[in-house]
């Protein structure tokens, strides 16, 4: 029998937990799960807290299911001991609920940094004095290594983390990266927060996947309250994550150009990823297309002008994009830089259950469009790029093959959208019959977004859980830059492009 | 690539024409900056940007400015590595407490005169974020500010709005 399926018999069914099960476990199923996990019979999807379980999230083809351990006696037991890709999210529950990953090899702080005057703030919350020990980087012994500390303010327009690089001449040994410097506590902010308030939270986790976080945390809701959504609803919220994914893919292939010193690509493409966020300001009145994802389906509507800026958008891409395309294939002192530079292995990638172009540049063909799937993109035709190489070029490359089959979504979608309504009031349409949870796996351009969300019985948000596909793919940055010089570092950070925001939450 | 440049010679540039100044930010400034630095800058100022706190949807616009539809240059203004090279510190994001003591040295590390610019929703009173026990509140509760920018994200022409009346004050008030 299929390791989840096996799992799933083995501990009592959640019954309000839609649509993949959720089941309570004891320590042993748990063991054993994390067992599986590290052997490759399923992909960790999440790890997080409610403040009264613990709960994990795994994958394995088409199957999602989570598991429950209660922790009574706060302590449950550790999955990074086992499975690495766990370790910062335990590190994470660690500090915000002051439970113990029993056997974690890393008990250093993760998120609190020892500034918010108190300890686990989603749990008993004891006030802690503020001169904490500092925090204390990983060795790297052998003979002529320096030290480069980098961040948390960068020299460029970018978000806040600290880098701690170990180099030997140009040749980086160790990396570290530390986290948490834009931690707002939004799960705190969550807790018993009216639906609306929490769409608006959930859109603004990560700005530049704002669409896809808006969609992941509506259709938790929506699974949560057993609702169906119009849809009309359901293809513009498609339309919206592909033109958002276009975006941040020019922006992307832009500016790995752009650290690899070749401007000319960046201003081109940079234009691309201006002319897309008009095209989204013309359609739906906001340029990042922020709350227009709403549970019930969208708060803005697409009219007849707005079908006529997207075909003059697709045909402005098509026009350009093929001449850049080529000229990033053409120039030999780019291809120096981006070929066999920051290469991931794909044992790694798998793992890690990497998502997005960072998967798909090292084998892991996995695309939550897909696998499992939601509408509604099984009736539209697209592929799913994938290489093996691994490198900075291989990655620029799933992107540009991916802003071509969201010029073809996009152009489906506008032949087929349906007349019809493009909202339900979603707690009028189903009220929730006590309290109801629901889980959703949606693919933001940089990768799958987990969301989790338990609504109660009277329409509140009880708690959510929102992972960013980042939590999977920083730690493969420290690995991928091990063997690089010092300067490919910025190349390979943007060819990762992870979310600081997203991870800090 | 010579197709490419050479397109472009032909081409009309995409850079459009710069917005007027906007009423309501020249007199919020006007009371800011009559206290600020008499000294002149001349029409240009050097910008760092620092992400306190954000969700990356204000860095994402401030981005924009740089591109040709914008071209943040023109008007003197450019962004640069290093506070110690800056005039102005262009500030996101609800502050977080995680982030606080890095505004407060960027600051620190800014030569006088300088001006700190909030941009977005946030950076103003700390917007949704202003609850919970992680974040400090607006820019203003850690650092002076001369300018707020509003907007969930500002567009980029507000931004520039903002931007260019300070650099008229600035060579004004000299």
């Amino acid at each position: 029998m299929p390791f989840i399926s096996a799992l799933a018999d083995r501990g009592s069914l959640v019954v309000a937990h839609r649509p993949w099960p959720r089941i309570v476990v004891d320590a042993d199923v748990w063991r054993d799960a994390i067992v599986g996990i590290a052997a490759g019979q399923a992909t960790l999807l999440g790890l997080w807290s409610d403040g009264e379980v613990v709960h994990m999230g795994m994958i394995s083809e088409a199957k999602i299911l989570v598991i429950s351990l209660p922790v009574p006696q706060r302590r449950f037991p550790s999955v990074g001991l086992t499975h690495p890709p766990a370790l910062w999210l335990e590190r994470a529950i660690r500090d915000l609920y002051g439970w113990e990953p029993e056997g974690l090899p890393d008990t250093r702080p993760w998120l609190d940094h020892g500034r918010w005057g108190i300890a686990h703030p989603l749990g008993a919350r004891p006030p802690v004095p503020p001169d904490r020990a500092a925090y204390e980087f990983l060795k790297a012994e052998g003979g002529e290594l320096h030290q480069i500390p980098v961040g948390p303010v960068h020299a460029g327009i970018i978000e806040p983390g600290h880098f701690r690089f170990t180099a030997n001449g140009e040749t980086i040994v160790r990396l570290e990266e530390r986290l948490g410097y834009v931690h707002k506590g939004i799960e705190g902010l969550m807790r018993d927060a009216p639906l609306e308030r929490a769409t608006k939270l959930a859109a603004r986790v990560s700005g530049d996947s704002t669409v896809a976080y808006g969609i992941a945390f509506a259709r938790a809701v929506e699974a949560a309250l057993a609702l169906k959504v119009p849809q009309r609803a359901v293809l513009l919220r498609a339309l919206m994550a592909e033109l958002e994914r276009l975006a941040n893919h020019f922006g992307d292939i832009g500016a790995i150009c752009n650290d690899a010193s070749f401007s000319l690509m960046h201003t081109h493409c940079g234009a691309l990823r201006e002319h897309v966020l008009r095209a989204a300001h013309a359609c739906f009145g906001h340029r990042l297309m922020m709350d227009r994802v709403v549970p019930g389906g969208t708060a803005a509507d697409l009219d007849n002008n707005g079908l006529i800026t997207l075909r003059a958008l697709i045909e402005v891409v098509r026009g350009k994009f093929p001449e850049l395309v080529e000229l990033y294939d053409n120039t030999a002192s780019l291809q120096d830089r981006t070929v066999t530079t920051g290469i991931v292995k794909p044992e790694l990638a798998r793992q890690y259950g990497a998502g997005g172009y960072i998967g798909r540049a090292s084998g892991r063909s996995f695309d939550a469009r897909r696998t499992p799937g939601y509408a509604p993109y099984g009736e539209l035709g697209f592929d799913v790029p994938v290489r093996r190489e691994g490198d900075v070029d291989a990655r620029v490359w799933i992107r540009v093959r991916e802003v071509e089959q969201s010029l073809g979504l996009i152009e489906q979608i506008t032949e087929r959208l349906p007349k019809g309504p493009i909202r339900i009031d979603a707690l009028a349409a189903e009220p929730p019959k006590g309290t109801c949870e629901g889980l959703a796996l949606v693919e933001a351009f940089r990768g799958d977004i987990l969301a989790w969300v338990r609504v109660a019985g009277d329409g509140k948000v009880a708690c959510a859980h929102l992972r960013d596909p980042s939590w999977f793919q920083w730690p493969l940055l420290e690995a991928a830059i091990e063997g690089n010089i010092v300067a490919d570092f910025p190349l390979c950070n943007k060819s990762f492009n992870c979310s600081y925001a997203g991870h800090d939450l | 690539m010579r197709k490419l440049l050479f397109k472009s010679l032909l081409q009309r540039p995409l850079t459009e024409a710069p917005p007027a100044e906007n009423e309501r930010v020249l007199s919020e400034l006007a009371r800011t900056l009559e206290r600020a630095a008499r000294r002149r800058l001349g029409r240009s100022l050097s910008i760092r940007e620092v992400d306190a706190g954000s969700c990356n949807g204000c860095e994402l616009e401030i981005h924009a400015l740089a591109n040709v539809f914008y071209d943040l240059e023109r008007f003197g203004l450019r962004f640069v590595a290093s506070p110690r090279h800056a005039d102005v510190l262009l500030v996101t994001g609800p502050v977080t407490h995680n982030m606080r003591t890095a505004l407060e040295r960027t600051y620190q590390a800014t030569p006088d005169p300088k001006w700190v610019v909030a941009v977005g929703d946030c950076a103003l009173d700390g917007g949704m974020f202003a609850e919970g026990y992680a974040c400090v509140g607006g820019v203003s509760k850690v650092i002076p500010v001369d300018l707020h920018i509003r907007g969930c994200p500002p567009s980029p022409t507000a931004l520039l709005e903002g931007l260019i009346a300070l650099v008229e004050k600035s060579s004004n008030s000299s």
